[in-house]
């Protein structure tokens, strides 16, 4: 395998390849690049900044401070530090890669197929939204938080006249407050978590209290502009019908009152979840995670996975935010540069250790406090759909348990089809494991995970392969 | 085939244990492309895949469950001129009659299947053939022989076979042991390493098959398409399913990782199948692939299954390594072990895949120990 080889590599010969571009990518790069290598650094969207600091398509010129808000500095300075790393690295955007095998990744960009042989490859990946289905769901109009904040960062435009925010965790109230900030009406923000998990999780959010205070804002100011906030509520379903889309939603209140609030759209989510198919397909070896209840890469505390030369990086690995994942990327450049035997300051990597620290338990105190709401997967209608690309819905999942004796994910799979369509289980496979294990009386543990299947996301038919000499025009 | 066997041999009112290493059909029989084709088969063998047709045509009523088994048609293309001559010969023999082969050529073919592109030249079409889900049918078997009666375990890995007096003994990697007059072998890709076990090795190769399957469209596509030719880059099969998704296969294999029981997709296969998916049917290709798999498969040198009685011990029979076409058989398989099993002879011809055939590879394999 090429990855062997890692150590004898002289680093100007060593292929480094970074997925990614985003706040750990970025830093990644920055600290080989300081290092003497240049690495290759592929991401999917045309320009670089990742999920957080996406940048807007050229053309569009909104200042720093509007788009990013409190955030305006931290994305000026990792734009800036990318746009001087540009000429020393090898960046390919607009390219995904959808594909592995050891030594080699498969890309697609525009329509045009192309291997990338790596030495070392660094997964930045980030992460993506963590979903839990409720009935109705599958009607036009809803989207998931993240989908929604990306409407409005890169396209200035929102998913509707009358928003209502459902779900739980830091972006449930961080979306909602773009969205007024950008003159949205807001119907409501409807939080599944109730008050007293933030209590109880305070000496863990303490640890970052800058980040708690503009948590705190947040809510201050939804509630300032009377947008009607609810804590620990029980999503019931969501109204509407197939040719109008959503127009409502009917919720159970913390006090057991039946609330409905009238929307044309509702941003759903539940924090995060990380992208990891590329480092499952490379083989890499997962653990389940008991606080956030969902299985994640298991890597060292600077990046290094189970399979030789490679390395993850910042929400890939667990969700702990943007900051964590400039600290990330820069402690798994390191690790990279300690396996080839080059010198690294150990006085940046304990800074950086100690940093991750922090997050760690910040992000800890997180979890205890917009927990995943595991329970309302038992509590689903059988006609909730839990696969909306296949339409299957959790009356069929559970017979999949029940008929067919399915009580592992991948088995479930195989009988139900759910997780089988385009998105390939990337946002309904955790609510379907949590279905299932429901359904089976069992942990969410035990029932497994879903395994990666290339390609990572739907892959052309009319995408043909380069020939040699051939390139891409970007 | 083990599923299966097991469901048949309840029939016969025989006692059964059915042990699997891992979960039912997840390898070979649960992941292959689903193909239900008796064209093309060795002549030898279309006996035993027309009972197995039969078998599937009854399944619903036999085993109380929907496999999605359709009789859509079957087309063999092929892009050369010299090649339909081959296709007519085939489907000229005696053993073929059943199948009610027609060839299509030239003008007739292109207005009958609009949708193939113009480098095809021939085509012989099988109007009885079909597909179904294999996802779904050895564990439909296997709760079906449940139901009746067989026990069935899963996770409970076969560690050694011996035979004890007049008596097997099975003992299994969680500490089990079964005691038995007659043990089938059906352990598909892993069947030679059990067979060695009583001195009967055969030469089985394993192979890691290439599928890919599209985002869902219109369900237009109702015949099952396979490319007949000499050239295995060229091999490439697909169908639609009434669902919307058109599953693909063919033009390379991997090999499996037999250690960690895996078979990868190499992605670069898929580029493979797209450009030959290009060439076959041009107007088809503007969708989105949007998962791949492999499975494992496993072949003799001279791509039958071995099946029948071992040629050593008294109670043993085999039946194992089927390659690419065990999903069809599986049935008729199953019919014909447990009747050979339990009468002692069978009316349908399995001659030809005895483990005899490969005395020869035995005697060296055992000098060179
Ligand atoms: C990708 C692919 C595509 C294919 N397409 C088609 C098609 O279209 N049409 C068609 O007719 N055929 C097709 N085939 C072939 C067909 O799938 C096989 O011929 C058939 O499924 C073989 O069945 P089997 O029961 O012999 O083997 P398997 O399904 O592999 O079953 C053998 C079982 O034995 C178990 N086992 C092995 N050793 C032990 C042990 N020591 N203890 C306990 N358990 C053990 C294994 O875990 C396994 O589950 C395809 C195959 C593949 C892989």
């Amino acid at each position: 395998m090429a990855t062997a080889r890692l150590k004898d590599l002289h680093k100007e010969a060593c292929r480094v390849v970074i997925v990614g571009a985003g706040p750990a990518g970025t830093r990644c790069a920055e600290a080989l690049v300081a290092a003497g290598i240049r690495p290759i650094l592929l991401d999917e969207n045309r320009r670089d900044g990742g999920q957080i600091y996406r940048r807007q398509p050229e053309g569009f010129s909104r200042d720093y401070a509007t788009l990013y808000g409190s955030e305006a500095d931290k994305a000026r300075a990792l734009h800036q530090t990318f746009d001087r790393l540009r000429g020393q690295i090898d960046y390919r955007p607009d390219t995904l890669v959808w594909g592995l095998t050891p030594g080699q990744l498969c890309c697609v960009s525009q329509g045009s197929h192309s291997t990338v042989e790596y030495d070392a490859l660094i997964l930045c990946t980030g992460a993506t939204d963590r979903i839990m289905p409720i009935e109705g769901w599958q009607l036009a109009g809803i989207y998931s938080l993240g989908g929604a904040q990306i409407a409005l960062k890169a396209q200035a435009v929102s998913i509707g006249r009358r928003v209502v925010f459902l779900g739980s965790g830091p972006l449930l109230y961080l979306v909602a407050s773009q969205y007024l900030k950008a003159g949205a009406k807001i119907a409501a923000v409807l939080d599944t978590s109730p008050l007293r998990r933030r209590i109880a999780a305070l000496p863990n959010l303490l640890a970052r209290p800058g980040v708690l205070f503009a948590g705190i804002k947040l809510l201050a100011q939804l509630q300032r502009a009377k947008v009607p906030v609810h804590f620990g509520v029980e999503p019931q379903r969501i109204l509407g019908d197939a040719s109008s889309g959503v127009c409502g939603v009917h919720v159970r209140t913390a006090a057991g009152d039946d609330l409905q609030v009238e929307c044309d759209a509702l941003a759903l989510g539940y924090h995060l979840r990380p992208e990891t198919q590329l480092a499952d397909l490379a083989g890499c070896r997962m653990r389940f995670h008991q606080v956030s209840q969902q299985w994640l890469l298991d890597t060292d505390e600077q990046g290094r996975t189970s399979v030789k030369g490679v390395y993850a990086s910042g929400d890939s690995t667990r969700i702990r935010g943007a900051d964590a994942a400039e600290h990330a990327g820069r402690l798994t450049a390191m690790a990279l540069l300690q396996d080839m035997r080059q010198p690294v300051s150990s006085e940046a990597l304990a800074l950086h250790r100690r940093a991750l620290a922090v997050m760690e338990q910040f992000s800890q105190g997180l979890y205890q406090a917009f927990p995943w709401p595991a329970a309302q997967a038992g509590a689903l209608p059988d006609e909730a759909i839990v696969c909306r690309c296949e339409m299957i819905s959790a009356g069929e999942l559970r017979a999949a348990v029940s008929e067919k004796g399915a009580s592992e994910v991948n088995r479930a799979k195989a009988f139900s089809r759910v997780g089988m369509g385009r998105c390939q289980g990337r946002y309904c496979s955790q609510a379907g494991a949590e279905v299932i294990a429901a359904a089976a009386g069992v942990d969410v543990e035990l029932v497994g995970r879903q395994r990666g299947q290339a390609p990572v996301k739907p892959l052309s038919m009319l995408t043909e392969e380069l020939k040699p000499g051939e390139e891409v025009a970007l | 085939m083990g599923a299966a066997s097991a469901f048949f041999l309840r029939q016969h009112g025989r006692s059964v244990v059915l042990l699997e290493r891992d979960v039912i059909g997840q390898y070979a029989s649960g992941v292959n492309f689903g193909n239900v084709r008796r064209q093309g088969r060795f002549l030898g063998q279309l006996e035993l895949a027309n009972h197995s047709f039969a078998l599937w045509k009854r399944l619903p009523q036999l085993i109380d469950d929907d496999l999605e088994f359709i009789t859509s048609g079957h087309m063999r293309v092929c892009y050369r001129e010299d090649e339909i001559a081959e296709l007519e010969a085939y489907a000229a023999t005696p053993e073929a009659r059943e199948l009610d082969l027609r060839i299509y050529s030239g003008r007739e073919l292109h207005t009958r299947f609009p949708f193939l592109g113009p480098e095809v030249k021939g085509g012989s079409y099988a109007p009885h053939d079909g597909h179904a889900n294999p996802r779904l049918a050895a564990p439909a078997f296997a709760r079906a022989a449940r139901r009746a009666g067989a026990i069935v375990e899963e996770r409970c890995e076969v560690t050694s076979v011996e035979k004890v007096g007049g008596q097997f003994r099975v003992t299994t990697s969680n500490g089990r042991e079964y005691r038995a007059e007659q043990v089938l072998i059906t352990a598909g890709a892993w069947g030679e390493k059990l067979s060695a076990q009583f001195g009967e090795p055969v030469p089985l190769i394993t192979k890691g098959p290439q599928m890919s399957v599209t985002e869902p469209v219109p369900y237009v596509l109702k015949t099952v398409i396979g490319v007949y030719t000499k050239m295995p880059e060229e091999e490439l099969y697909f169908r639609q399913i009434p669902r919307g998704n058109i599953i693909i296969g063919g033009c390379s294999h991997t090999k499996p990782d037999m250690l960690n029981r895996r078979a990868h997709f190499d992605p670069r296969s898929l580029l493979k199948q797209l450009q030959q998916m290009r060439r076959l049917v041009p107007d088809m290709t503007n969708l989105n692939i949007i998962r791949t798999w492999s499975g494992i498969e496993s072949y003799l040198p001279d791509s039958l299954p071995i099946m029948g009685p071992s040629g050593k011990v008294e109670g043993l029979y085999y039946a194992f390594g089927f390659s690419g076409h065990g999903f069809q058989l599986g049935p008729g398989v199953g019919d014909v072990m447990a009747e050979l099993m339990s009468t002692g002879g069978t009316n349908t011809s399995i001659a030809p895949f005895g483990i005899g055939r490969f005395a020869d590879y035995t005697e060296q394999q055992r000098r060179a120990s």
